[in-house]
């Protein structure tokens, strides 16, 4: 295995590692969001509920909150669209390399 | 830079200006309505000689340099993913990362300035997550503050002959920490606690996001460098296009 391929192999691990550890390490935690927190510290600070002045437009239009498995579905969208166009990007790249022969190689 | 673009950038400064100046300030995205509008406005201002400065560069780049697009749209592709993904830290919440470093040190913080506010519209639209309202703000975080620092530490970085790989991570990392420390500055100018004003009042928001998101800016910058590694195996002769392989070497 060549030395990048370990150092990429390693860095995977180290990610995968860093995101998953937090669960095993905070069994009983919540792990919402920290917007959610962040709002929650609004009130505090301003001692008292705070009343959004403002609601996001898809609520006004279904008259209520977005369904959990339909946000975590539209979240999945933007995911799948952005590894789609990379994918897309290195499988281009990739072969370009590949099936360029050295004399017709790209500049 | 010709001349129309200049003229287009300047009065684009000069327009932010005038519907900064006039709001009076005294004084992780924030969330629809959370922003009183005077603050939304205002940020809103702040943004547009980035957006402006972002749209002329990519027409620039679309017209002269076309193979980098690939790169450009891959790089936008990198915010889409990487902020979609909520990950569980140490403090017991979820954050996002923001994913605006790379666009940063290969193209320039303008264009992340654009290439994150297609995200964020998507995300306050689509998501509810952010807001249309907030959006001003959390651009002018994500999108821009987090991208210039980013972009100016990989440049300091290089200054110093920093290796490329270390440079990339410190900039993605530290442009990732950053835009959550300008989150918090924001609710805190708008919401400054009653002993103690601002400066408190930002210790304590910074308080909720800083433990979150510093295990996940390292996890963003270690992205951010396998994915400059990818390019630079692959993508080595639009890399040399946007002047990104000469300078480090």
């Amino acid at each position: 295995m060549s030395k990048t391929a370990k150092t990429v192999l390693a860095l995977l691990a180290l990610v995968i590692v860093l995101a998953v550890a937090p669960l095993f390490l905070r069994p009983d935690a919540e792990f919402g969001g920290s917007d959610d927190a962040g709002s929650r510290m609004v009130e505090e600070i301003r001692g008292g509920e705070y009343e959004p002045w403002f609601t996001p437009v898809l609520e006004q239009i279904l008259g209520g909150e977005l369904p959990g498995e339909v946000e975590s579905l539209l979240f999945c969208v933007q995911t799948g669209i952005g590894v789609g166009v990379i994918s897309f990007g290195f499988g281009y790249l990739v072969a370009r390399k590949k099936y360029s022969s050295p004399e017709r190689a790209v500049r | 830079m010709n001349q129309l673009e200049k003229r287009i950038l300047m009065s684009s400064v000069v327009l932010s200006g005038v519907l900064f100046v006039p709001q009076n300030v005294w004084g992780m995205h924030i969330m629809e309505g959370y922003l009183p509008p005077m603050y939304c406005a205002a940020w809103g201002a702040l943004c547009i000689p980035f957006w402006t400065a972002g749209v002329i560069r990519i027409r620039r780049l679309a017209s002269e340099k076309r193979k980098s697009m690939l790169l450009l749209a891959m790089a936008g592709a990198f915010v889409f993913v990487i902020s979609s993904l909520k990950i569980p830290s140490v403090s017991g919440s979820c954050s996002h990362m923001t994913g605006t470093g790379l666009s940063a040190i290969l193209f320039g913080p303008a264009c992340s300035a654009i290439l994150g506010t297609i995200v964020l519209v998507f995300q306050a639209l689509m998501l509810t997550h952010g807001g249309v309202t907030t959006l001003g703000a959390n651009t002018f975080s994500m999108a821009i503050a987090g991208p210039l620092v980013a972009w100016g530490i990989y440049r300091l970085c290089n200054k110093l002959h920093v290796s490329r790989r270390i440079s990339v991570f410190l900039a993605a990392m530290l442009g990732d920490l950053f835009t959550y420390c300008v989150t918090a500055f924001q609710l805190a100018l708008a919401y400054p606690s009653e002993q103690g004003g601002v400066a408190a009042s930002a210790v304590r928001f910074l308080g909720v996001f800083a433990p979150t998101q510093l295990p996940l800016a390292v996890i963003e910058g270690v992205l951010t460098v396998l994915i400059v590694m990818g390019l630079e195996s692959y993508a080595r002769p639009e890399l040399r296009e946007i002047g990104f392989e000469k300078e480090a070497a």
